[in-house]
């Protein structure tokens, strides 16, 4: 897949809610990882869920790697996602929890029980494969779904608000894995965040979401230097 | 400072008072008897062993099918988060709990009995050989009709609690109907069978009404039903001791077994917040889904149906008019009024003591006790069954002669404990919250007494207090477990006329009368349920 094929393509997108109508249009280049700001009920859930399969617009249409996304199911994009909370299954161990990114019906070989060690070696959680995500602290469980991400080897990777229940040291170690792994394995990264320190530590590109449309979408040091908007000021300062 | 801790106290008295009596009387019964060999016989009478079996043979299939059946409809409807009448759908899942057993069991006859739908059509059909309703078929009919739809609600809320990220992560992880039910369904449901296959194995195990007017002979009658035939046509005191005793005993084992095994349900009414669903997108998966909802539909629909129909076809309006009719209703009312009250009142004490207790910040033993014991109260009176109760009221208070004089007040005690649990069940969480949110600001304000009772509690606790009396008196004026027993010329209540009416095989009446009674039982409980159900097409997830 050539590298100038846009990662994220969003054509002239519009999905109604009874309260208010989003509309988007959108292209975010391969690698690279996008900080997705905005106020609370400004569409950048919904934006995450137009992408992952979860929401069908209205109108227009999605392309991930170049590729229409009209008719294909949440499984079949080329997208892993990572909710704030609940990304594990409570009920079952954390290597089960990985497997069933490789497999949903959890026939695994012995190569993929490597590459799930493998992938908890990665997040720094060696050895936690028996252990269950109740007896997880947040930071732990959210690393388990970045190493069920890593075993589903997807080109981009959606993350809803993935350190909000996180202090501010796990935060901080978190951050760094991602970006880590955005180098490592050239992953596209979307993330959906309230904190300005994320934007300074890892985004490279901002795309700032106001009433369900699109803002700004610039190079990170353009948005920090643009506190001549009230919007950008107000969220800088917070 | 004792203050606070009385109500409570004199509630326990009184419960323990007039349970602890009957209980007196049934033990200490058989000693007026002519010969004590005749009790010991009674222990061992092959009836009495019949019926301990046939109870629990019931019970276990009746529980059995109920949650076999329950499990693809509340998979099913989880599934279809939005369609067209969910909502309806979900709400004629309510229904049955709300109404008497007995119109239930007329509208089954409707359905199912010689003359009903099923065995017409079967007649039709060149098929000689009719469903007979009555017996063991019957029994688990009724059962299954209450306790299915009981069940899917039950399961639904399971399914319905559910991360909503849990099921995007499925449908990104590719997750197929087999690995979905494997891995996300079956887990929350395989947590919530105990107790609900638990919580209905006891409702059938204690059904009394559906079990007299559908059994059929000695060969299916259950402990209760047995109780009430042992006193009220063999006079076999005797036999109705051994009998309690042996119902006391099985209640209790399965309380003791509930309480070990499984946490009670918790009552889900989460009609509206329905996840998005990503999977059974299919064709078979959606003609599945609406099948199994359709039947499920048509099962519990029919028979309401039944009753609706041939109870429009009796000319209620002429049964209004009729003196019978409404003194019956006057009775029912008043004693429904009078037990809801009494329940609430008991419920109200109970709850109130045992807050203040465990408010406190120096526990001794005995308080901690009395927390415990106005915390069980409400759910040790299911260990005796209103038929057990009535039963030994009935033995203490034959030596004064005619029970006729203290029948009704009997009637209202042991229907007023009867809706313990659901009262507490209802009022408790409510009054714990309100007094968490207002003792403080009440106390500092110097607010008490009368003005507190009219300016912050009853405002507040209107919406509960109203849910806890309509239902306490919906189960009184459907019931027929105690009004059986003690029922005569002078109290006649509507289901007791009823089943009077269908005793002397007048139809036609008892159509009419079981559409009245029916009626104004689902406006009771309908109003003793919570009308939060909305079902929002889109749920917004943006925050």
């Amino acid at each position: 897949m050539s590298a100038t094929v846009p990662a994220i393509q969003l054509q002239a997108v519009r999905l109604a809610f009874p309260a208010r109508t989003l509309s988007f249009d959108l292209e975010i280049a391969q690698g690279g990882i996008t900080a997705v700001l905005g106020a609370s009920g400004s569409g950048k859930s919904t934006l995450l869920n137009l992408i992952a399969g979860f929401e069908t617009p209205d109108q227009g249409s999605v392309a991930l790697m170049g590729q229409p996304m009209a008719a294909v199911p949440p499984a079949g994009r080329p997208v892993s996602v990572i909710f704030q909370d609940n990304n594990l299954f409570a009920h079952l161990d954390v290597a089960t929890n990985i497997g069933l990114g490789i497999d949903p019906g959890l026939r695994l070989s012995q190569a993929d029980r490597t590459s799930i060690e493998a992938a908890l070696a990665r997040v720094g959680l060696s050895g936690f494969g028996q252990r269950r995500p109740p007896s997880l602290s947040g930071g732990e469980r959210q690393r388990v779904a970045l190493a069920r991400a890593l075993v589903q080897t997807r080109p981009i990777l959606l993350l809803d608000e993935p350190f909000a229940a996180l202090d501010p040291g796990l935060r901080a170690g978190m951050a760094g894995l991602i970006a880590a792994l955005k180098v490592e394995l050239g992953l596209t990264v979307l993330l959906v965040t309230h904190h300005p320190e994320d934007v300074r530590r890892l985004a490279d590109q901002v795309l700032f979401l106001e009433e369900g449309r699109i803002l700004l979408h610039v190079p990170r040091d353009v948005f920090l230097a643009r506190t001549d908007l009230p919007e950008v000021a107000r969220f800088l300062g917070a | 400072m004792r203050r606070g801790l009385v109500p409570g106290l004199l509630a326990l008295l009184f419960l323990a008072g007039f349970v602890g009596l009957a209980l007196i009387a049934l033990l200490t019964a058989d000693a007026g008897l002519p010969a004590s060999s005749a009790s010991a016989a009674a222990w061992f009478d092959v009836t009495v062993w019949r019926s301990l079996r046939f109870t629990l043979l019931q019970a276990g299939l009746s529980t059995l099918l109920s949650v076999g059946l329950a499990l693809p409809v509340a998979r099913a409807l989880a599934r279809r988060p939005c369609f067209a009448g969910r909502i309806w759908l979900v709400r004629l899942m309510a229904l049955p709990l709300g109404l008497p057993a007995l119109v239930a069991a007329l509208g089954l006859l409707g359905v199912w009995g010689r003359q009903g739908v099923v065995n017409q059509a079967l007649a039709w059909l060149g098929l000689s050989d009719p469903v007979s309703i009555y017996g063991l078929t019957g029994i688990l009919l009724a059962h299954v009709f209450f306790n299915m739809p009981l069940a899917v609600r039950l399961f639904l809320g399971g399914l319905e609690r559910i991360p909503a990220e849990h099921w995007r992560i499925a449908a990104n992880l590719g997750l197929g109907p087999f690995a979905l039910w494997r891995f996300v369904e079956w887990p929350v449901l395989r947590g919530l069978l105990p107790g609900v296959a638990g919580l209905v194995f006891m409702l059938c195990a204690t059904s009394f009404t559906l079990v007299l007017t559908l059994g059929g002979g000695p060969a299916a009658t259950t402990l209760e039903v047995a109780i009430y035939q042992a006193l009220r046509f063999d006079f076999d005191p005797a036999r109705a001791v051994a009998l309690s005793a042996l119902q006391i005993g099985v209640t209790l084992a399965l309380l003791m077994a509930l309480r070990l095994a499984a946490p009670a349900p918790e009552e889900g009414l989460t009609a509206g917040r329905a996840s998005r669903r990503f999977d059974g997108a299919g064709w078979s998966a959606r003609l599945a889904d609406a099948a199994v909802l359709a039947l499920a539909a048509l099962f519990v629909a029919a028979p309401l149906l039944s009753v609706t129909l041939s109870g429009l076809a009796a000319r209620p309006l002429r049964l209004i008019a009729e003196p019978v009719f409404q003194r019956a209703l006057l009775t029912s009312l008043s004693i429904a009024a009078a037990s809801a009250a009494l329940s609430v009142l008991l419920s109200l004490s109970l709850i109130s003591t045992r807050l203040a207790a465990q408010a406190r910040r120096h526990r001794p033993l005995s308080l901690r006790l009395l927390a415990a014991a106005t915390d069980s109260a409400g759910s040790l009176v299911l260990l005796v069954p209103p038929v057990v109760l009535g039963a030994g009221w009935f033995l203490l208070l034959r030596p004064f002669g005619s029970v006729g004089p203290f029948a009704p007040v009997i009637v209202i005690l042991i229907n007023a404990l009867m809706a313990l649990p659901f009262a507490i069940r209802i009022l408790a969480p409510a009054l714990a919250t309100h007094r968490a949110r207002t003792s403080r600001l009440a106390e500092s304000l110097g607010l008490s007494g009368w003005n507190r009772l009219r300016r912050i509690d009853l405002p507040c606790l209107a919406r509960p207090l109203m849910m806890a009396l309509s239902f306490a008196a919906a189960l009184s004026l459907g019931d027929l477990g105690a009004v059986a027993l003690f029922g005569s010329q002078d109290l006649v209540t509507l289901p007791y006329l009823l089943f009077s009416r269908l005793g002397s095989y007048r139809t036609q009446d008892a159509a009419g009368l079981a559409l009245l009674l029916g009626l104004v039982c689902l406006l009771l409980t309908m109003i003793g349920t919570p009308a939060t159900m909305t079902s929002p097409h889109r749920i917004k997830e943006d925050r």
